[in-house]
């Protein structure tokens, strides 16, 4: 007699599913409870934006990447300054720079407690959800005080910022600072120790350093699999080489070390936080020559070459020179690079992102293959993902 | 004609009021249960809760049953239609039956019968057939998948807590629950088998598919599980009958370890509090800790759930009936026959 043969069962998780992180479709292959293959299939969100890109002048561009990974917008501007600066040769004053690594650090404590948050819905608690967002509701409020949006900035100009801090910001982000701490407490009371979570983290997608690397994973996934990589230290941009922190890097690269590489990192983004509050330079916030950035209200007024600037700026945007770049800089979620190519205009000739939880979700299947789909799950939250990034 | 009256017709009368007088109650239990539950976890949560319907959200419950019960139902088109609409009406008919046997107070139960623990029992086996018909019917994997783990883990949480009944069994004597409650005035038995009290508490979080042991609907992984297809009053059965099962269960530790509705101590004014007060309150208490749990706890994942019950409880749950019935023997308090 022959035997009956075993056939695995396909189960389309996604795109409409409470843990699929958006839109994200994962075709898994199953074999009883067990994943044998996972396979995602992106594109559900794409929007264009590197094509769109090209028919924007550069200060047009830069709400667009407040649209990729919507969960730390200012990080994304960030890598986009920092690249037209690059090509464009343009000087960016101290204040400047110490209020951009500011809100990038901000940046990436609400990108780690939404994304640890996220992690221990889709393991089950729903606590910590709750209660993190509570502290992300304050620091949306201290966004809307300095540019007026919450989510979708829009802040950061090549050659500074586009507005100063308001008057008291720096108080209170320094009061926040000191409460944080307390709410991180609370949560990894929650979690760090709780014997389920750790059953449900600990060695499940683990990864080792060189296949890590292999697969292109940067950021808090890399530094959990023990590679102490993080772009701050190795190629600092603004001001970060003035600052005094260190580098969390976990050591078996599974769930539960990236969780605590998320969760150490806020502490040091805190850290960062303080001392840009403790060194704040004075003067000007953004670059003066009015080539860049567009000039003050108030100089507009007073100032012919300001009016023009002014005027040029609003009609034809800034030319910058024709070259190419890569710049990176380290989004929470790992290196967010962005390669642009100018022909001299107004406008980019081609901008291509280079999104890490692009690559992260690359390494999907290799690190769930074989675990069950529970862990499927846990694997998905702990690589953070956001399909703004990832489709574009 | 006096005859048929007297023997058949009031008796029958009289048996209805009492199912009533259980059920509407319970019922109404079962409502504001989802409102307690949504109110404390909100206040784990700092948030506020349903406050919208009626004076503090206290209309909420009766606002979704309303809404549930206007909802279309929607009967997939793969689906077996007999065994789909069965399913929930099965689930909540055992969550209701299961309530004849427990005793509210002295003497206040609907049927005093000596085989009480033997018959819930029973009816909590057979709970499981309503999810995984349900599971079964909806003709998609992820209600499959559901109807599956809740299979496989109510199966195995039973026998563990079948080996705690079986201690309670021996120390008290009897199968019949108001013996047991009774058998316990002087010392409930929550104090001398307090790890199988935990452990007891453990599998019935398990046995009603509770957080940390919700897996059959891990909202995470399988959307809701095993009821993912079902809409509208099907929905709500099986809604009302995982929180009216949820209630039995308390119920049930209540009466095995807590002295159903026996008062704390035996004194003046605690012992003028009626009885059915004081099972309300100890199974308020232990519905609280079901959703204490809830606010605090991840998931669990489907083989550590199976681990837990196989490897930990069943081992230690059976050795403690041998340890307990040598200890009874050896002090010569042990059941005689007859």
């Amino acid at each position: 007699m022959p035997q009956n043969e075993i056939k695995n069962y396909h189960l389309n998780f996604g795109p409409q599913h409470p843990s699929a992180h958006g839109v994200l479709r994962l075709v898994v292959e199953m074999d009883g409870e067990q994943v044998e293959r996972c396979d995602p299939h992106i594109g559900l969100l794409h929007r264009g934006t590197e094509k769109l890109m090209e028919y924007k002048t550069y200060h047009q561009s830069i709400p667009y990447f407040d649209r990729m990974d919507y969960m730390s917008p200012q990080n994304q501007e960030h890598g986009f300054v920092l690249a037209i600066e690059k090509l464009g040769n343009i000087e960016v004053p101290e204040r400047g720079q110490y209020i951009r690594v500011l809100f990038s650090e901000l940046g990436r404590i609400i990108n780690h407690t939404f994304g640890i948050s996220a992690m221990a819905m889709d393991v089950g608690g729903m606590t910590p959800f709750l209660w993190f967002f509570e502290e992300r509701e304050l620091l949306l409020e201290f966004f809307e005080r300095v540019c007026g949006a919450r989510m979708h900035l829009a802040y950061y100009r090549p050659g500074g910022v586009a507005f100063d801090l308001p008057d008291g910001m720096l108080e209170d982000i320094m009061a926040w600072a000191d409460r944080f701490p307390q709410v991180m407490e609370d949560v990894g009371g929650l979690l760090t120790e709780n014997r389920i979570f750790k059953q449900r983290c600990v060695d499940i997608g683990g990864i080792s350093p060189e296949d890590a690397l292999d697969w292109g994973f940067t950021g808090p996934c890399l530094r959990a699999a023990g590679v102490p990589w993080d772009l701050r230290k190795a190629q600092p941009y603004d001001v970060y080489d003035k600052m005094d922190f260190d580098v969390v890097v976990g050591s078996t690269g599974d769930c539960y070390d990236r969780y605590l590489v998320r969760m150490m990192e806020m502490t040091e983004s805190l850290k960062i936080i303080k001392q840009c509050c403790e060194q704040m330079p004075g003067g000007a916030w953004k670059n003066e020559t009015g080539k860049f950035a567009s000039p003050k209200r108030s100089d507009m007024k007073n100032s012919m070459e300001s009016l023009i600037h002014h005027f040029k700026a609003y009609t034809e945007g800034m030319k910058i020179p024709a070259g190419e770049t890569y710049t990176c800089v380290e989004a929470p979620k790992g290196e967010f690079g962005v390669y642009l190519i100018s022909d001299g205009t107004n406008m980019p000739y081609r901008c291509k992102v280079r999104a890490p939880a692009f690559a992260h979700l690359q390494g999907m299947d290799k690190i769930t293959k074989g675990h069950m789909l529970a862990d499927l799950v846990a694997n998905l939250g702990s690589l953070d993902i956001v399909f703004g990034e990832v489709d574009r | 004609m006096v005859e048929l009256w007297d023997v058949y017709i009031w008796p029958a009368a009289w048996i209805v009021i009492k199912i009533l007088a259980i059920v509407v109650p319970l019922l109404v239990a079962v409502a504001y249960l989802t409102y307690a539950e949504r109110k404390i976890i909100a206040m784990m949560h700092r948030r506020k809760g349903p406050n919208v319907v009626g004076p503090f959200g206290l209309l909420q419950p009766f606002a979704d049953g309303l809404k549930l019960f206007l909802k279309e139902t929607i009967i997939p088109t793969g689906a077996n239609r007999g065994v789909f609409i069965i399913a929930p009406c099965l689930t909540f008919t055992l969550a209701m039956v299961a309530w004849a046997v427990i005793p509210f107070g002295e003497g206040m139960v609907l049927s005093d019968i000596n085989v009480g623990l033997l018959y819930l029992m029973a009816i909590s086996s057979l709970g499981v057939y309503g999810i995984l018909m349900a599971g079964w019917a909806s003709n998609s994997i992820y209600a499959f998948l559901g109807g599956l783990r809740e299979a496989a883990q109510m199966v195995s949480y039973e026998l563990a807590m079948g080996f705690i009944m079986v201690c309670v069994l021996l120390m008290a004597g009897s199968m019949n629950l108001t013996d047991i409650v009774m058998a316990q005035k002087d010392m409930w038995y929550v104090l001398p088998l307090f790890p199988l009290a935990v452990i007891f508490l453990i599998c019935i979080l398990a046995e009603t598919a509770r957080h940390p042991f919700d897996l059959p609907e891990g909202e995470a992984e399988l959307v809701t599980g095993y009821n993912v297809e079902y809409s509208s009053m099907a929905f709500a059965l099986f809604f009302l009958g995982e929180y009216a099962n949820m209630i039995v269960m308390s119920g049930m530790l209540t009466t095995l370890f807590l002295g159903g509705w026996l008062p704390i101590m035996d004194v003046a004014p605690l012992n003028m509090i009626p009885g059915p007060v004081w099972f309300a309150l100890k199974t308020s208490f232990v519905l609280f800790f079901f959703l204490w749990v809830r606010a605090t706890f991840p998931r669990y994942r489907y083989d550590q759930v199976m681990r837990l019950g196989w490897k930990v409880f069943l081992p230690v749950t059976l050795a403690a009936v041998i340890i307990i019935s040598g200890v009874l023997v050896a002090t010569g308090n042990a059941p005689t026959i007859g």
